[in-house]
Formats: structure tokens, C-alpha cells, sequence
């Protein structure tokens, strides 16, 4: 008798074990994460200003920042940054891949040489371009002393354009990181199919047009939905590029919940946009993440 | 995988490989210069810097900007340099990375070995714990850190990297032994072994590889943080990156590009190394964290 129940004491431990040992990782998700965010979201509702504070405002925060010129701005910046990041990573990415796909000799040289900008900071990559950018030490100057006197390069400085800068950084940063993804989708593709395609009289642009690129698709998905994941979090590179200047020219989301959040004593406004912000976040990667581990079961 | 697939490339003309190679040399440029001239510039007296071309090598080699970026450079307003901030960051990488590699390969070992129902609802949840704006846990956390008094510290640091590391070290360990042979555990299940020895003696063993991936990840992941860095620990525990920020906005008077440079590589230099050491596996690893398979 005592031993049965021994037994059947060792085989319940085992069963719960694993759960005893996932739990504590769960539970500080649940709270870190999910009960972070349902706290910040109920300060959006209320009247928190240095401190958070529980009297309940209702909308008004959510009213009054869309009434902030700064969030205007903040929002246009980030439409603007993030298309544009997306679209010019994504075309170099793909023609980066492709190119290197043709039997390149020195491709394990050029490999690295592209993907080394993702292994840095984005506060390296922000003081360096921050540099080359200025006008008056930069590649401005530097092509004034070689001679070309007319050279202009002042976006950095520029209200209108100093956007246009933060995009050039990020393109560099993160366009090697996507050729990656499509090389390896373009790895991934059987050969006999090409062959088949080739035997067909397929040219190397229909090849291409028609049956790579079309089987790309997943490298695409990916590449969309990690950029703008990125885009939108963006904040150490405009910090460190621009710091949101001139003015608040180029101002972001990010930099706007944090100004508001902890140096403007408006804690319900910037709860209130980090709510925006990730709820532009979900609507992106929670159908992205629902078919992903649909698919996997 | 790579030498099969060589035939894929479909041949092009002469004309067209002439483009194919220049194209890429001229992208192989456009990465490498910024950090060539971060690079020289580091390497140039400051006279040099401000009156030259930033292109051209130095005429005076001089290795004191880095010196100075090192250990006197002033940091907000205090003349210490990066070194101090160096060793917070590398005693905020360290545990955190340590910490967050065993939690996501039991975690993992969990999810795909000893599957239970909603398990796929527990993953789901960890997993898009990695995807949030920080920015809508930045009031909790500081409310948090205070509370537990480790606000300004790095096991504060150490804690949020934790927290927010958990989801992908738990994806990378699940995705990885998703593929491993569940009939090895199972078979050594009959055999009497526990849940921990099978972990031990059977997945452990054959970890390796996303070990590589995932440690790597978290590093530069954690290493190259400046948000949790600038809002939890801005002063004396600050790490890399906010001094970083720090020395290259905050300096009084002349502007010291030579210095700011060896800065900004002195900043990069751990995960650049760790890069060029491990950098397959790196791209790798990235393949496994976002497309499928």
C-alpha cells in the first residue's frame, strides 16, 4: 500500500513538475508584461501628472493628445519614417540577396561586411552619422575640400528634412539584416524547380518575376513585420541622431512619450501614447503570431 | 545548404556580372565607411579633425583620444571616462544573459517535451512579451524598481533585462527543440529517468548550437539597450550606451570628435567582437527568432 502510494506520489510530482518549473517565468510575464501594460493603461484614464495619480479623467488624455501639435508631428514623422525605412531596407535587402545569389566569388568576405551595422548600437550608429551629416565637418566639408564648392548637405539641420536623416542611419543599420532573410529564403528554394522553370525557357527575369520572388513571400512577411516592429520602437537612434531636433522636428512617438512621461510632468498623456503605440504594434504582430503557431501545431 | 543551392543562380552576361560585382562594392562601401572614418578620425588630433578632409588617414598618429575616452573623458560631470560605464554594462550583460540562457532552455525544454493543454496559449503570450513598445512598461517598472529599492542600481538592470529576455530565449530553446526526437525522451522516460535527467543527460547535451544563438542574441540585445539604461540608471550605474550619449552630448566647450569616436568603437567593440567570433550563427540564430524553420 505504502509503496503504490509512493509511486503514484512520484509520478504526480512528475507530471507537475514541469509546470512548477515554467510557472515562475509565466507568472513574471503575466506581471512584468500584461500587468504592466493594463496599468499603464488605466493611468491613460486618469489625472497622473509627475506621479501616478487615480482620479479618473475618462478620454480626456486621449483627447488632448490628439489635440498636441507634437504628437501631429510625432505620428507624421513615423508614417514617413517608417514606410520609407521599410520599403528602401526591403528593396536593398532583395536586390542585395539576389546579387549575391549569382555565385558571387568573395561572398563570405561581402556577407559580414553587410550584416556587421546590426551587431551595433543604435547610439553608435547615431553619433557617427550624426557626424558625417553636419555640414560644417562632414560630407559637406569634405566635398568642399575636394572641390566641389556648390555641395549642399544640410538636411540634419533642416525642420522639413532632418526626418530624411534618421531614415539614411536606419537603412544602413538594418538593410544588411534583411538581405540576410531573403538569402536564406533564397536558399531555401528547391533548384529542380528552377530547373524546370529554366527548361521551359524561362529568362532570368521571368525566373525571378515570376517563381523566386513569388516564393519569397515568408522572407517578405518577416521583413515586414520586424521592420515595423523596429520603426515604431525606434527611439536611441533619434536620440542620438537628432535628439528629436531641430526643434521637434523629428520628433517620434517614442521620444514624445518619454519627453511627456518624465520631464513634462504629463505622465496620463504619455501613458496615453504608449498606449497608441502599442496598440499599433498589436495590429501588426497579433495576426502575424496567431498564424505562426496555428501553423505549427 | 549554401553550396547545393550555388547552381540556383541562373547564369547573367558579362555586362551584367560587371554590374552584379560593382553594385555590391559599392554597397560593401557605403557599410564599411562610416566606421573606417569613425575609425581614422579616432586616430587623429583634434586640429586635424576640425581644419581637414575626414577621409584623409591621419598625418599624426595619436592614440590619446582613445585614452581620453577611456579614462579621463568627462561623463555628464564627472571626469572618468567610459571605463566605469564599460564595467557596468558588462556586469549587467553577464547575469542577465546567464539568467535569461537556463530560463529559456527549461522553458523550452517545457513547452515542446511536456506538452499540457494551453500550453500553446502560454508560449503565445511569451512570445508577444517580446514584440511590446517598452515604452508601456516604463512607469510600472520605475514604480517597481523603487519599490523593491534597486531603482539607479544594475541588479535593477539586471532584473528588466531578465523580465523582457525570457520571451526570446523561450523561443529560440522551443523552436529549436520542437525538432529534437520526442521518442528519445519518451523512451527514457520508460527507463525510468526524471525530468531533470532527461534534460540533463539527453537535450543539454545536443544544445549547443542555439546556446551560440541564444546567447549571442541576448547580448547584443541587452548590451546595445539605451532605453531601460537611460530611464532606470542614468547616474553612477548607467551603462555603455547612456554615458555614450553621454560624453558625446554633455561635453562642455570644444567639441571632441577624435574622443567621441574611440567612444563610440570602445561602445561597439564587445558586440562587434562577439560578431566577428560568432557572426554565422548569429545570422542563423535571427533566421530562427523570425522566419519559420
Amino acid at each position: 500500500m505504502a509503496r503504490a502510494a509512493s509511486v503514484d506520489m512520484r509520478t504526480r510530482m512528475q507530471e507537475l513538475l514541469p509546470k512548477i518549473v515554467l510557472a515562475p517565468s509565466f507568472a513574471l510575464v503575466l506581471l512584468f508584461v500584461y500587468g504592466f501594460i493594463a496599468f499603464t493603461i488605466y493611468l491613460s484614464f486618469t489625472d497622473s501628472r509627475m506621479l501616478p495619480s487615480y482620479g479618473w479623467e475618462g478620454w480626456t488624455n486621449y483627447s488632448k493628445l490628439f489635440r498636441i501639435r507634437e504628437w501631429d508631428t510625432a505620428i507624421t514623422n513615423l508614417a514617413i519614417f517608417a514606410s520609407l525605412y521599410i520599403v528602401i531596407c526591403t528593396i536593398i535587402g532583395l536586390m542585395l540577396a539576389i546579387f549575391l545569389d549569382q555565385k558571387i566569388r568573395g561572398e563570405g568576405l561581402l556577407r559580414p561586411i553587410f550584416l556587421y551595422p546590426m551587431a551595433l548600437s543604435f547610439i553608435v550608429t547615431g553619433t557617427a552619422w550624426k557626424w558625417f551629416l553636419d555640414p560644417g565637418i562632414g560630407i559637406e566639408n569634405t566635398m568642399h575640400l575636394w572641390g566641389w564648392e556648390s555641395f549642399e548637405f544640410g538636411w540634419i539641420k533642416d525642420r522639413n528634412m532632418a526626418i530624411y536623416t534618421i531614415v539614411i542611419a536606419a537603412v544602413w543599420q538594418s538593410s544588411g539584416f534583411v538581405m540576410a532573410m531573403f538569402l536564406a529564403g533564397l536558399r531555401g528554394i528547391d533548384n529542380e524547380i528552377l530547373k524546370a522553370a529554366q527548361m521551359d525557357g524561362a529568362s532570368n527575369w521571368q525566373l525571378y518575376r515570376r517563381i523566386i520572388i513569388p516564393l519569397l513571400r515568408p522572407a517578405f512577411l518577416s521583413a515586414f513585420v520586424i521592420l515595423s516592429h523596429l520603426a515604431i520602437k525606434s527611439y536611441d537612434l533619434v536620440i542620438a541622431l537628432t535628439g528629436g531636433g531641430p526643434g521637434n522636428a523629428t520628433a517620434v512617438p517614442a521620444t514624445f512619450m518619454y519627453s511627456y512621461t518624465f520631464t513634462r510632468n504629463q505622465m496620463g498623456i504619455g501613458a496615453a501614447s504608449a498606449v497608441i503605440m502599442l496598440m499599433t504594434i498589436a495590429a501588426i504582430m497579433v495576426p502575424y503570431l496567431y498564424a505562426e503557431l496555428r501553423e505549427k501545431k | 545548404m549554401s553550396v547545393a543551392s550555388q547552381d540556383n543562380a541562373a547564369s547573367v552576361g558579362r555586362v551584367g556580372r560587371t554590374f552584379v560585382y560593382l553594385t555590391l562594392l559599392l554597397f560593401a562601401l557605403f557599410y564599411l565607411l562610416p566606421f573606417f572614418i569613425m575609425l581614422v578620425n579616432s586616430l587623429k588630433p583634434l586640429g586635424e579633425i576640425t581644419g581637414g578632409n575626414m577621409i584623409a588617414l591621419p598625418q599624426d598618429w595619436t592614440i590619446a583620444p582613445w585614452l581620453s575616452a577611456w579614462s579621463t573623458a568627462q561623463i555628464g560631470v564627472e571626469p572618468t571616462g567610459l571605463k566605469p560605464y564599460f564595467w557596468n554594462s558588462i556586469r549587467m550583460v553577464v547575469p542577465a544573459v546567464v539568467i535569461c540562457t537556463m530560463i529559456g532552455a527549461l522553458n523550452g525544454y517545457v513547452l515542446t517535451k511536456w506538452r499540457f493543454r494551453g500550453d500553446t496559449i502560454v508560449f503565445g503570450l511569451m512570445l508577444f512579451s517580446c514584440f511590446i513598445p517598452f515604452q508601456i512598461v516604463l512607469i510600472p517598472m520605475a514604480r517597481i524598481l523603487g519599490i523593491l529599492e534597486i531603482s539607479g542600481t544594475t541588479a535593477g538592470l539586471v532584473l528588466v533585462h531578465v523580465v523582457y529576455g525570457i520571451g526570446f530565449a523561450t523561443l529560440y530553446y522551443r523552436n529549436y527543440y520542437a525538432a529534437f526526437p520526442t521518442e528519445l525522451v519518451r523512451a527514457a522516460q520508460i527507463d525510468g529517468a526524471g525530468f531533470f535527467q532527461i534534460f540533463y543527460r539527453i537535450l543539454l547535451p545536443s544544445s549547443g548550437p542555439i546556446t551560440v544563438v541564444c546567447v549571442i542574441w541576448l547580448f547584443t540585445n541587452i548590451w546595445n539597450d539605451f532605453l531601460f539604461g537611460a530611464s532606470f540608471a542614468s547616474g553612477d550605474a548607467a551603462p555603455m550606451t547612456v554615458a555614450l550619449n553621454n560624453l558625446v552630448n554633455s561635453s562642455t566647450g570644444v567639441r571632441e570628435y577624435n574622443v567621441h569616436f574611440a567612444g563610440a568603437i570602445l561602445a561597439a567593440l564587445p558586440t562587434l567582437l562577439v560578431y566577428i567570433v560568432a557572426g554565422r550563427f548569429f545570422v542563423r540564430g535571427l533566421m530562427a527568432g523570425s522566419v519559420k524553420g
